[in-house]
Order: structure tokens, then C-alpha cells, then sequence
């Protein structure tokens, strides 16, 4: 094994302590308040502009320089160690401050009157209290099932369907499992707003009547048919790839000793992509829980509604909205941190029982 | 198969499918003809192709694209900076951290795997709003703002999408064979060489898988840019541009017709272009995650 030439050495002390003094310094800057640091002026056209050096700028390049001060640490022990602890941080560092701190401070301030920015005091379970004090929010939360449970039905049958055509021998197949498909690569707030439209100014034409958006419940509906629209190609396409692992020869047996096409279907296939049915439950489960989207564009939640005695204004609004608008709209960050919370166990709760509902299923098959 | 079927049998099926796909595709069919018409024109006759006309399409989008609450250009550039650059780095630091996790067999990396799959089924919605104030005071300490920026909102897609990515990535990289780098190492490869020259090359389709997966999601993402941009903010994605696009124009469907068809277009050319890696991405991802 060689040595470490000196020039090596200087550059990665070098590299560690200047990067931890910037980083300090920028911290520092902030800390005490004093801002950036102006390193001096220089006269551009007559008139002296600061050079500013950021403490933004200044922070970053300290963590960039310790790091390389890191990497050229002259040991050959040790080295393996560095190169893994440098390859972890950029995406550990960013998913601890995106998810794992605003997890735990969500939780932390859905027990507390935080109104956004500050908190005052410790509430206990006021807003959990509170929240199911709202008639708005359990029909939602009615509602949300509602919607999981029809969209959990009818986008797995009509995806099957499709896959079960588009696997059949018919032309233009990769043209039809396209068009399928298509309608999933558009995001939720154009498709909705292009879907109010067909609802409101195209569809009015043929039945003659008010739109199917402004009554609560054929508004439910268009929200499902809609969604089917938008999610049933791409199931479809998980339904083909596991139809197309069934063997041959399994279907040409199951043919010569005079199976049915139906007796094929429910005695081959469906039991044959049974993993694959429990994969597009649970997707099609998770997305419905947490639609967001087409429901803020098609209806905004809007939709009158008479539920437990009491008027709702905001008949459609799902889950997910109604958290949105909790804290966004109505500005009462404390309860839709809550609500979100609720959500979260929620879901985790169901998806938990899903995953093992299917997978006792799958072993009995 | 070899069982014959009756033609009848194939027609009725091709004649389904047919129905179907018109079905599917009608929306988009009323998109684009009624993006060249006059309000008055799409009220009257929405589903005809009265009084749809070239030059009213022309400046149908003319109108829209100059819009200052669209301004197309410019939030075309803007969801095109943003998912590209957090394509190149998730790819990257997904790569990185993928395959440490998975040729480290200690403690921390199995605790570090698990974290990121348990943190997959956490909903966006239950930390959305401590995100925003954890950015606002993260941004004044460092000098840095995230909120209303483009690296705010790349840092954030960093987090976000990095459960899965590093997920999709370890079981890829599972397949690699060890042998491979044990041979690098021992003709004097440092672990960071092997892993750019050996092991970064050989991950190419399932980083193009994650990408089509990360891609599709960050391109038409709606939650979290309106919460990290706001509406009114100087940086503005498409799918906001639309929601408040379509605020300030109720019902002028002459408007907002125009203006979703503009957004629908980008990815539709790219769909046309790579619609076999899509599809297959799609599948993969589904069928891993």
C-alpha cells in the first residue's frame, strides 16, 4: 500500500476545516441576525455595488467542501466507510427534512392550536375532539369509502375486461392497449377541468337536463366514471403482463380436455394471477384513498347534501379535500393537521389488512 | 392456442374494442375541435365540428399562451426545469444510496431500507403542512429560500420520490452479480470508481424505468407545487398555471379548452415518441412497488 502524497493531505484538512467554518459562519450569520456578509464594494457603472457573499452560498459551499475534504481523507481503512456514508447523504438528508421531520412535527403540532407558523398550547386531543364533532368531515370520511370501495370494484373489472380483450387475438392490439392507456398520462387537474366541460355543456346536450355536477349524488358518480376513465388503462396493462404469465400449455390442456372459455376464465386464469390481482387492489385502493386532483377540478367538493339532520354544502368533498381546505382555505392548520393524521392511520390500517387479507388468499388458492 | 375460433366471434371483439377506444379517446377528440371555436359555437354545438376553424384554433391559442395568468412558456419552462433536474439527481443519488443499502449488510442499512419502505405508505397530505413551515424556517436560516423556488421544491422531490426509487433500484441492483465488483476491486478500483464505471452503466433500464415512474408523477403533480409555489408565486408548474388559469376565466370554455390542450400536448409527444419504454416502465414499477 503507498502513502498519502502532502499535497493530498493539505487539500482534505484543508477542505474540512474551511467547509466547516463557512458552514459555521453561514449558520452563524443567520443566528445572530447579521445577515449576508459584504465583502466589499466595487464601482460598476459610477455606482458601488456590495459584493455579497450569501450566507445561503456560503453554507452550501462548506457542506460541499467538508465533503470533499471527506472523500480525500488520506486513510485506506476507513475509505469504503466515507465513500458510503457520501453516496447515503444527499437523498437521507433530503428525506429526513421532507418526510421523517414534518411526520413527527405533524403528529407533534395535531396536539396543539398551531395555527401555521406558531403554536400557543398543548390541546390534547381537542382537535381529534373536535373533528369528529363535524358533520362535514364524517361524510367524507363516508364518503371516502364509498368511493374507495366502487372504484376498488369497477376499475378491477373494467380493467380486467379490457386485459382480458387485449389479450385476445383481435388486430391492432398495441393500437388499442395504447388508447387504453393514454388517458393515465394526464394529470388529474386538466382531466378534470376537460370532463366538467363534457359533463356540463356535452353531456346536458343529449339527456337534456341540469349537469350531472350540480346534484350531489349523479356528482358522485361522474367522480367515479372519471376516474375509472383514468386508471382502468393502466391497470389493464398490470392485468395483461399477468395474464400473459399464465403457460401456454396450461390454457391448450385446460382446451383439449373441453373447458369453456368461462370455465378456463374462473378455473385457470383468475386463480393463475391471483399476486397479481392483490397488486392492483391495493394500487387502485391507495390511489383512490388519497384522490385529490379530479376532485378538486371537477367539483371542488361542492354539492349539497342532508346528512345526520344537518345541511352540507360541501357534498362531494372527499377526504383528501377536505383536509386540504381545513387548513388551506379555512386557515385552521391545528384541526387539518389532525384530520391528516387520522387519514394516515387510516390508511395505513387498511392497507395493512388488505396486503394480509390477499395473502392468506393467495395461499389457500 | 391452436383452438379455432369462429370469425364472428373475432369481429364482435374487434368491434368492442373499437367502441371502447372511441369511448376513450372522445374526450380528446372534443378537446381539440372545440379549441378552435368561439364560446358561442362550443355551447351551441359542443360535439360537431361547426364552427371550428383553423384560424379561430390559432388564435384561441394565441390568446391563451400570452395569457399573464398562463403565461405557457414560461410554466412550461419552469415544470420542465424542475422535472428534469429532479430526474437527473433522483436517478443519481437513488443510484448511490441503492446500492449501498445493498451491498452494506449491517444494521443501519437494513433500518435504513425498511425506513424508506415503511415510509412509502405515508400520505402526502400528513405532512404537507409542516413541510411548508419546516421549508419557510429551514429557507431563513440558510439563506436560502425554499418556498417559491426552484431548489425548494427539486429538494423536495428528492425526499419524496427516494422511498421508491431506492426501492425499485435495490432489487435491480440484487441481480447484479458480486463477482463483478469483488474483479474491480481487485484490480485496484476504489469503491467509487466501481460503482460509477461498473455498476452506474448496467442500471440503465431500470433508471429509465424510474424515471418514466418518477417523471409521469412530478410532471403532473398538483398537491405539492401549490403548496411549495402558491398560486400567485414567480415560479409556477403548468398543473397550477391551469388551476388558476381556470380561476380567472369561470366558464370561458373558448379559454380554458385551449389552455388544456397546450398542457396535454408535451406529454403526449413524448408518449408518441417512447410509448413502448411508457408502457413497460408503468408495468415494472407497478408490479415492484
Amino acid at each position: 500500500m503507498g502513502t498519502f502524497s502532502t499535497g493530498r493531505k493539505v487539500a482534505s484538512f484543508g477542505s474540512l476545516i474551511l467547509g466547516l467554518v463557512l458552514t459555521i459562519a453561514g449558520l452563524g450569520l443567520s443566528m445572530t441576525g447579521a445577515g449576508d456578509l459584504i465583502l466589499g464594494t466595487l464601482p460598476i457603472n459610477g455606482t458601488p455595488t456590495p459584493i455579497i457573499f450569501g450566507r445561503g452560498a456560503m453554507f452550501v459551499i462548506g457542506i460541499v467542501l467538508f465533503f470533499v475534504g471527506l472523500y480525500l481523507f488520506p486513510t485506506f481503512k476507513h475509505h469504503r466507510a466515507i465513500v458510503n456514508i457520501i453516496f447515503l447523504f444527499p437523498l437521507l438528508f433530503a428525506f429526513g427534512v421532507t418526510v421523517i421531520i414534518p411526520l413527527f412535527l405533524g403528529i407533534g403540532y395535531s396536539f396543539t392550536d398551531w395555527n401555521g407558523i406558531l403554536m400557543h398550547q398543548f390541546v390534547g386531543f381537542g382537535n381529534y375532539a373536535r373533528m369528529f364533532k363535524q358533520t362535514a368531515f364524517l361524510w367524507s370520511i363516508l364518503l371516502t369509502f364509498l368511493f374507495v370501495v366502487f372504484n376498488m370494484i369497477l376499475v378491477n373489472l373494467v380493467a380486467f375486461l379490457l386485459a382480458l380483450l387485449c389479450t385476445s387475438r383481435i388486430k391492432g392490439l398495441g393500437f388499442f392497449r395504447a388508447a387504453y392507456f393514454l388517458p393515465n398520462l394526464i394529470g388529474g387537474i386538466v382531466l378534470g377541468y376537460i370532463w366538467q366541460f363534457i359533463f356540463s355543456n356535452v353531456v346536458t346536450k343529449f339527456t337534456g337536463t341540469y349537469s350531472m355536477l350540480s346534484d350531489t349524488k349523479t356528482a358522485f358518480i361522474a367522480i367515479i366514471i372519471v376516474y375509472i376513465w383514468q386508471y382502468a388503462g393502466y391497470i389493464m396493462l398490470i392485468y395483461i403482463t399477468g395474464l400473459n404469465t399464465i403457460p401456454g400449455d396450461v390454457l391448450e390442456a385446460s382446451a383439449i380436455d373441453g373447458a369453456s372459455p368461462l370455465q378456463t376464465l374462473f378455473n385457470i386464469k383468475i386463480p393463475m394471477i391471483a399476486p397479481t390481482i392483490t397488486i392492483c387492489t391495493f394500487l387502485t385502493l391507495t390511489s383512490a384513498f388519497k384522490q385529490f386532483d379530479v376532485n378538486l377540478a371537477l367539483t371542488n367538493g361542492k354539492g349539497s347534501v342532508q346528512f345526520l339532520g344537518e345541511y352540507i354544502a360541501n357534498g362531494t368533498e372527499m377526504l383528501a379535500l377536505n383536509i386540504y381546505s381545513t387548513a388551506v382555505i379555512n386557515n385552521d392548520y391545528a384541526l387539518g393537521q389532525a384530520k391528516a393524521v387520522l387519514f394516515f392511520i387510516i390508511l395505513a390500517a387498511v392497507s395493512i389488512m388488505q396486503v394480509r387479507i390477499s395473502n392468506k388468499k393467495e395461499v389457500e388458492l | 392456442m391452436h383452438t379455432k375460433e369462429k370469425p364472428a366471434a373475432v369481429a364482435i371483439r374487434l368491434v368492442i374494442a373499437i367502441i371502447i377506444a372511441a369511448y376513450v379517446l372522445f374526450p380528446f377528440l372534443l378537446l381539440v375541435i372545440n379549441s378552435g371555436k368561439e364560446t358561442s359555437d362550443i355551447t351551441a354545438n359542443p360535439v360537431s365540428l361547426a364552427g371550428s376553424s383553423l384560424g379561430q384554433f390559432r388564435f384561441n391559442i394565441h390568446e391563451v399562451i400570452n395569457d399573464p395568468n398562463f403565461l405557457f412558456w414560461k410554466s412550461f419552462g419552469y415544470s420542465t426545469l424542475i422535472t428534469v433536474v429532479s430526474l437527473v439527481l433522483l436517478s443519481l443519488f437513488g443510484a448511490m444510496a441503492a446500492w449501498v443499502i445493498c451491498r452494506n449488510k449491517t444494521v443501519w442499512s437494513t433500518i435504513i431500507y425498511f425506513t424508506f419502505i415503511a415510509s412509502m405508505i405515508i400520505p402526502f397530505q400528513v405532512v404537507m403542512l409542516p413541510l411548508i413551515s419546516t421549508f419557510r424556517d429551514v429557507g431563513k436560516f440558510i439563506g436560502i429560500p425554499m418556498l417559491q423556488s426552484v431548489p425548494g421544491i427539486v429538494f423536495a422531490y428528492l425526499g419524496f420520490g427516494g422511498a421508491m426509487t431506492v426501492f425499485i433500484l435495490n432489487g435491480f441492483i440484487k441481480g447484479v452479480p458480486f463477482d463483478l465488483e469483488e474483479a474491480a476491486s481487485i484490480d485496484g478500483c476504489t469503491p467509487e470508481q466501481t460503482f460509477f464505471q461498473i455498476i452506474f452503466p448496467l442500471l440503465t433500464p431500470v433508471i429509465t424505468t424510474v424515471t418514466i415512474l418518477n417523471g409521469m408523477w412530478i410532471w403532473n403533480d398538483y398537491l405539492l407545487p401549490s403548496m411549495m409555489l402558491g398560486q400567485n408565486g414567480k415560479v409556477m408548474t403548468i398543473p397550477i398555471a391551469i388551476q388558476k388559469f381556470v380561476g380567472s376565466y369561470v366558464k370561458r370554455w373558448d379559454r380554458i379548452l385551449p389552455a388544456a390542450l397546450l398542457a396535454i400536448v408535451p406529454m403526449i409527444i413524448i408518449f408518441l415518441i417512447a410509448q413502448k419504454q411508457i408502457m413497460e416502465g408503468m408495468i415494472e414499477g407497478a408490479v415492484k412497488g
